[in-house]
């Protein structure tokens, strides 16, 4: 198969300066663990074109972070809603979505997270949903908490939940983290920063939604993925021109 | 339409991911879908540039062989522990289509048109903002020595990175390493 031929099949390539290199150094914990050598190219095959499938049966959604055994968390209930769409626009539907982030004091139900803060029995801080045939999915949470770190001096993440998404081939896989809007800590974070295009940073920083807001309820917020298209475009009638 | 969303780390508090077994993939009775196929053991230490464990890793594992089916599910998870290894129970894979055109083995046996069975590895963790991704063969494969990314790589010490020894009836272990001397092959996927 020709290298051509690939390209009109496998995956796109990412936009330059989309996505952070491993060699970060502002990070630090990058020092030891990013790869010297350059990555080896792979023409996308079978393998990076097919992907696991998660189906709800067998892994049952929980869309409601904000409560456990009908207990409400303390903090800050929000609704988390968006789409999920690839390079060219198509709705990534009947996809699983992993969901993970601390909890509104800023610690992580998680054994080894020593922050002094403190856990909330009624809140766990994991989540799973599925997009629908739009591509569209929704979860309600609690808003996380600051928490501070050890990568330089008074360092402190950024309010965050991470995403974990499959899509439709081994190589669409992203875990990414959703950042609030107006976050004083964005500009100080090592992290976010890594993302070099101004743009692609932004987007991983949710939109405050008054239509999605719940009224006397939740606020809204609305994180819209996109996942990577296919490497040319093909030209047929998507049925939507208006 | 904007470029894809970027890939931000794991962390180190993952738990939103962890799923124990599913570092069994056949746990659900792989064996009644797939008879003639081996059930292997896969597995391996991560360490980083200074040689030391990586303790906090989320491993993955995917394979386009055997395809997937209602008790096998070809995708994998498990973390690293305290030592930084990590421990899979799978079916062995055969040969993959080389070709992206569709999912079939080409009739008459062609060997360019076909790639060496392995395992789909993809590592998250802390320090680390994007996925790596490498590959795992098995060592003694006749189909490796034509397979198009192992004989894409010159450097032979390179490709043996990818190559897991076996290390008894089927058990098969492959160590990687993030960087350094050793320093395992990582796929630009």
């Amino acid at each position: 198969m020709t290298q051509a031929a690939h390209d009109q099949t496998g995956f796109r390539p990412y936009a330059p300066g989309t996505q952070p290199p491993n060699d970060s150094p502002e990070y630090g914990s990058t020092r030891l663990r990013h790869p010297t050598a350059p990555l080896v190219p792979l023409p996308h095959t079978a393998t990076e074109l097919g992907g696991p499938r998660f189906l709800p049966d067998a892994f049952p959604p929980m869309a409601d972070l904000s409560r456990v055994g009908g207990r409400e968390a303390l903090g800050e209930r929000i609704i988390v809603a968006g789409r999920v769409l690839d390079e060219d626009g198509r709705p990534v539907p009947h996809s699983m979505i992993e969901i993970w982030q601390a909890n509104a004091a800023g610690r992580y139900a998680h054994a080894s997270d020593m922050h002094d803060a403190p856990l909330d029995p009624n809140f766990e801080g994991l989540g799973r949903v599925f997009t629908d045939a739009e591509g569209a999915y929704r979860f309600t949470t609690i808003k996380p908490g600051a928490y501070p770190w050890r990568n330089h001096a008074n360092a402190w993440r950024p309010n965050h939940i991470h995403l974990s998404l499959f899509g439709p081939g081994y190589a669409t896989r992203l875990i990414t983290q959703m950042y609030f809007p107006g976050d004083p800590l964005l500009a100080l974070d090592p992290i976010f920063h890594t993302v070099a295009d101004e743009a692609a940073r932004n987007r991983l920083v949710a939109v405050f939604d008054l239509g999605l807001t719940q009224p006397e309820w939740a606020l809204g917020y609305r994180f819209d993925i996109t996942l990577r298209g296919r490497g040319a475009t093909p030209f047929e009638d998507e049925g939507d021109a208006h | 339409m904007p470029a894809a969303t970027s890939s931000q780390t794991i962390g180190p508090f993952w738990h939103g991911l962890a799923h124990p077994e599913w570092a069994d993939l056949t746990r659900h009775g792989a064996e009644q879908d797939h008879p003639d196929r081996e059930r292997i053991t896969f597995a391996g230490t991560i360490t980083d540039g200074a040689g030391q464990a990586v303790t906090d890793a989320c491993v993955e594992l995917w394979q386009a062989d055997p395809p997937q089916s209602p008790r096998f599910p070809a995708f994998g998870r498990c973390a690293t522990d305290a030592e930084g290894r990590f421990r899979f129970t799978t079916l062995r894979p055969g040969p993959v289509p080389a070709g992206t055109e569709n999912n079939t083995m080409p009739a008459g046996g062609e060997t360019n048109a076909v790639q060496a069975p392995h395992l789909a590895i993809t590592i998250f963790a802390r320090g680390l903002l994007r996925a790596l991704t490498t590959r795992a063969y098995f060592d003694g494969d006749p189909l490796n020595a034509a397979d198009s990314l192992l004989q894409s790589i010159p450097d032979p010490v390179c490709r043996a990175t990818l190559i897991a020894p076996q290390e008894g009836s089927g058990a098969w272990r492959l160590d990687i390493r993030l960087q350094g001397e050793g320093e395992t092959a990582f796929l630009d996927v």
